[in-house]
């Protein structure tokens, strides 16, 4: 760890903090300057590389420090802006800088099959501002700043999705519902932050916590607790009010679904537990109630549903879609166990969540590149013809069913003993009978992708081949990390352990 | 060589093979696995020494995956015979699905039955599950796909009741150790029933009826021999000397005894007399004596081989003629002459004639019986040795391959089907003649047990006789009524008519009822399936796009929820 800290001169390193979110938006505007989408490719690589290194050094001064806090400007908080990074949200950066980066190679290719030429470099400029407000929501210390943030990432992600209209004039619609929702979700948590400053009369977060913990609360603070929650669970897909996120993950274009799908919701997941356990307390009667009556319940009810939902859809990535509406489940329920282990296991299950949703959506877009994928018989005989794809999605379906040898397992694992420790004997019934729907939704792919007679033009089965370096690459990555970190746990159960005793302590 | 496949799970070389064949496109090759496989598995069969091998330790979990003592040396001995035999029954079948579906099934029950712990037993118990529905998926169509589904609701069931149970019994026990359960506990409560329904009890045994003859020629066979024995196993581990067990048993052997005698489809008619001879098997295990639970174990042996044997011949005719049902076939003896000879020696081990493997073992079941003074329960079991010989032993038999010519002129089953039957039916006969060699594979060796002694070959013999005596005289009142037109009716119009008209009625009524329960089962499954299509489906209710109004109305509905909840708990 000590290694990483040192990476960078101490004088960069110093302001690895704000270099993280300035990098991606200084070269935003300069990528949609530019005269080709390859160009514009290029420098979203470099500002993707630079943020992953900058969130390696940021692990290793948190692993020695504990908690980095950056003052912007030189103002102190609470008056100042600050940017703080502990245990909690280094995890995460890590998981955009990675997962952002891997998405960016795999850009390439995707963007430009799927964007006319003459809207790529905008549409890089858009990725990058997306890039910017995701990362910017998880660095800062300071409860305005998240929002405007999670709008600069929310607005991007609007246009990203309607470019998916040049393909399915479809994802039009699906970008409009999603801003509407979107803006009800933000507009939501602004009420709710506005709440907070008015009973506590500080907007930096450990200042909020101070003031609160100090105070007790009131009416006041309890109305900023509902309309923050309802807020962030919009931004982060939990059922019921997960409506606007299948339509969107599915017109798409491919890179932006599984860019998005890998690192959105799991940001807003982040900030909902910086909002719950940082500066609300867990331990406060009515967040204690909507550990139990919301978050678990919804959870469950959430899993279950929307992973029969994914059964019965004919779209692929419709169905990989609700099966991100119910693995934010699993994440929900984690958390509603309101345990250091629950909470370890959700924050667990949404790294993992991350690399097999991330290598699912990369085979279809690879299998899209070639054939256009719009329903589950044209997933027929991939296996044969584009065999390192089909491998790659195998993969990592298995692991989003939790078989065992990959870290779906791992993450359901640690969720299942965690219940057990509760003794919600119910949470594990759910688990089991939504993880057994899992198997149905996946293997009704893998069945076609292995048992079906490959595509063929005039009578004569197509060569197999495979999909482009820059497709093949980061896919190949994200699947074997499946496997990988299932038999070397360790590094991710550590981040994990270590994010959930960051906000609860020893308890 | 020895060492080299010293204390290896038999079940691993099979699992392996079975994903190795997933995914090799040659013919071939995939034939070779499936022949091979087993051969491997014998070989680590025969090094195996008594012990428990092959623990892993995970996730703070203690996997033992191959215990290998009395009771599973048995039952793994004939899973590797049978999953041989299917291999080579398969062998002119060119399907990738039926052979790696084959082969991890075949290996998930072998595994199943070396689990030495309940996690152990739920991860194979699962895998069984999902590669045997395959097999029925395989035959592909409508009617087999939608089985399919139904098989697989219910054996998923199974495994998450077993799951449950156990984490519920680890948590009262302290122990994952799958040892004696018992049914004092709601943990071993749960385990019973997910047992109970791969094993067919009384009412949790529609699946079998349902799925099994829907599966392909070679699917059916393979199906036939794991899924319940690994049942039965998991009792006679679990649950020896439960009484309840006994009456469950006894269940078994009757109720299907009436729906096999009107079942046209002779599959079918198998599918039921499956359900009788797990019955035995049933009581014996709910005895639980020595003697009993060697008769589970011996009954579970043989009948593997000749229900197998049986379900070959049954398909070794729908391969060639295209049906098997009972009004279509017949004569056919003149044409599959050999399929003809191995149908009956699987039908004499079956009705237990002496000489024959079901006689050494059924018998023993019957004494253990006699032993326990359970005197009803013996006439039962006796009344339903009867009932099988009228269904299996005759039924099966007389109208595929005699009966009525109905013209079949086909050619005789394939070589490879011979070469698996003649096997299976040498194996029947040799078992029940040299009985030694069964006998000291039993798990209790101190209970010594002699079949052929004067008062149980005549007893047999008496009830053998009876029976058919009694099938004799029901074709002339029930399936010929073409010729009973030609009698005159005189004075003995009393009890020609009323007699007549009194079993036909009777016969409608229990004709009516099956089906009519079948039917019921079907209406309920599928109106469950279209109801949860209404809601989910991409049309459907909970899946439409829905205006982003109304959507704002629900966000404000949680809100109210979540300020409600907020307002109330302080």
């Amino acid at each position: 760890m000590d290694i990483l800290a040192h990476l960078l001169p101490a004088g960069i390193a110093a302001h690895a903090p704000v270099l993280l979110v300035v990098i991606p938006l200084i070269l935003a505007p300069i990528a949609a300057l530019m005269p080709s989408g390859r160009i514009a490719w290029a420098i979203s690589l470099l500002a993707a590389f630079l943020v992953a290194i900058l969130a390696l050094v940021l692990l290793g001064e948190v692993s020695q420090a504990g908690s980095v806090s950056y003052h912007l400007g030189g103002w102190a908080p609470p008056l100042g802006i600050e940017y703080r990074v502990d245990a909690l949200n280094v995890p995460i950066l890590l998981l955009v800088g990675f997962v952002g980066l891997l998405c960016t190679i795999y850009a390439l290719p995707s963007v430009a099959d799927e964007i006319e030429p003459g809207k790529q470099p905008m549409f890089y400029s858009a990725f990058l501002v997306c890039f910017t407000g995701l990362l910017g929501v998880t660095i800062t210390g300071d409860a305005f700043n998240v929002f405007v943030f999670l709008e600069v990432s929310s607005l991007s992600t609007y246009a990203l999705v309607a470019m998916g209209g040049g393909k399915d004039r479809r994802a039009l619609t699906a970008s409009y519902n999603y801003l509407i929702l979107g803006t009800i979700g933000a507009t939501f948590f602004v009420i709710g932050v506005g709440f907070l400053y008015m009973a506590t009369g500080t907007l930096n977060m450990v200042d909020i916590a101070r003031v609160l913990a100090e105070d007790g609360h009131s009416r006041v603070t309890e109305a900023a607790f509902a309309f923050i929650v309802v807020g962030l669970g919009l931004k982060a897909a939990m059922f019921p009010l997960h409506v606007w996120l299948p339509n969107a993950y599915a017109f798409a274009p491919n890179f932006v679904t599984a860019f998005l799908a890998s690192t959105a919701t799991k940001v807003a997941f982040y900030v909902l537990i910086r909002f719950l356990f940082s500066i609300f307390h867990p331990e406060v009667t009515f967040v204690a109630a909507s550990f139990t009556w919301i978050f678990a319940v919804l959870g469950t009810v959430g899993m279950i549903v929307a992973s029969a939902q994914a059964i019965f859809q004919t779209d692929p990535r419709r169905v990989l879609a609700y099966s991100s509406v119910a693995q934010v489940g699993y994440m929900m329920l984690g958390l509603g166990m309101g345990t250091k282990a629950g909470l370890s296991a959700g924050m667990l299950h949404l790294m993992n969540h991350a690399m097999m949703k991330g290598a699912l959506f990369m085979a279809l877009g690879a299998f899209a590149l070639k054939f256009g994928v719009r329903s589950i018989a044209s997933l027929n005989g991939l296996g044969r013809t584009m065999p390192v794809s089909a491998s790659a999605f195998t993969i990592s379906g298995l692991s989003l069913v939790g078989v065992p040898l990959t870290v779906g397992f791992t993450s359901k694992w640690y969720l299942i003993l965690a219940a057990l420790d509760r003794d919600w004997w119910w949470a594990v019934a759910a688990l089991i009978a939504s993880s057994l729907l899992a198997l149905v939704y996946v293997g009704r792919m893998l069945m076609a992708i292995w048992m079906e007679e490959p595509p063929s033009h005039q009578g004569k089965a197509i060569a197999a081949s495979t999909a482009p370096w820059a497709v093949v690459v980061p896919m190949s990555i994200l699947a074997l990390a499946n496997v990988y970190f299932f038999f070397n746990a360790d590094p991710l159960v550590h981040l994990a352990n270590a994010a959930a005793e960051a906000v609860m302590g020893g308890r | 060589m020895s060492e080299l496949f010293a204390n290896i799970s038999p079940a691993l070389p099979i699992i392996i093979a079975g994903l190795i064949a997933a995914v090799v496109p040659n013919n071939t090759v995939r034939k070779g696995l499936a022949l091979f496989a087993p051969v491997l598995a014998g070989l680590c069969w025969f090094n195996l020494e008594i012990g428990t091998y092959g623990v892993i330790e995970f996730g703070g979990f203690t996997l033992e995956t191959l215990r290998y003592d009395e009771i599973s040396r048995i039952w793994s001995l004939i899973f590797i015979i049978a999953a041989f035999l299917n291999g080579l029954y398969g062998l002119h079948e060119k399907d990738r699905v039926t052979d790696a579906a084959g082969l991890i099934y075949a290996g998930g029950a072998l595994g199943a039955v070396f689990a030495g712990d309940l996690m152990t037993l739920f991860l194979f118990w699962e895998v069984t599950a999902i590669s045997s529905v395959f097999l029925i998926w395989s035959a592909r169509n409508r009617a087999a796909t939608k089985a399919g589904l139904r098989y697989l609701a219910i054996h998923v069931l199974s495994g998450v009741l077993l799951l449950t149970g156990a984490v519920i019994h680890a948590g009262e026990t302290g122990s994952w150790a799958f040892d004696n359960i018992g049914l004092d506990t709601p943990g071993g409560f749960l385990i019973f029933i997910a047992f109970g329904i791969k094993c067919a009890f009384p009412f949790l045994h529609n699946w079998l009826q349902d799925a099994y003859p829907k599966a392909t020629v070679v699917g059916t066979v393979i199906l036939s021999a794991f899924t319940t024995k690994m049942a039965v196993y998991a009792l006679a581990r679990g649950f020896a000397g439960e009484d309840s067990l006994i009456y469950i048993g006894a269940i078994m052997t009757i109720f299907p005894v009436f729906f096999a005698v009107v079942e046209n489809d002779l599959r079918k008619v198998l599918a039921y007399s499956l359900n009788n001879q797990l019955g035995f098997m049933v009581v014996g295990i709910g005895i639980g004596t020595e003697l009993a639970i060697n008769g589970a174990a011996a009954h579970a042996f043989v009948h593997i081989l000749y229900k197998g044997l049986l379900f070959m011949s049954m398909g070794a005719v729908l391969h060639r003629v295209g049906t098997a049902k009972a009004s279509e076939l017949g004569g056919l003896f003149k044409s599959m002459p050999a399929t003809t000879v191995f149908c009956l020696v699987g039908s004499a081990s079956i009705s237990a004639f002496p000489l024959f493997s079901g006689f050494v073992a059924k018998s023993m079941i019957l004494a253990a019986v006699a032993q326990d003074g359970n005197w009803l329960i013996w006439l039962v079991l006796v009344f339903a040795s009867a009932g099988v010989l009228e269904h299996s032993g005759i039924k099966i038999p007389f109208f595929a391959f005699f009966s009525h010519d109905r013209g079949h002129r086909v050619r005789e089953a394939p070589v490879n089907m011979l070469m698996a039957m003649g096997l299976g039916a040498l194996l029947c006969v040799y078992l029940g003649i040299n009985y030694g060699k069964l006998y000291d594979l039993l798990p209790y060796q101190n209970s010594i047990y002699e079949p052929y002694t004067f008062d149980h070959v005549v007893g047999q013999m008496q009830l053998l006789m009876g029976a058919i005596f009694a099938f004799a005289v029901l074709l002339r009142i029930g399936a010929y009524p073409e010729e009973k037109r030609s009698v005159n009716l005189d004075t003995d119009w009393v009890y020609r008519r009323l007699g007549d008209g009194l079993a036909r009625w009777t016969w409608l009524m229990l004709d009516r009822l099956s089906a009519s329960a079948g039917n019921a089962w079907g209406r309920l499954m599928s109106g469950i399936g279209g109801r949860l299509y209404q809601v989910f489906s991409p049309i459907g209710a909970l899946s439409r796009d829905i205006p982003s109004g109304v959507l704002a109305i629900w966000t404000s509905a949680l809100l109210a929820v979540v300020l409600i909840i907020a307002y109330f708990s302080t």
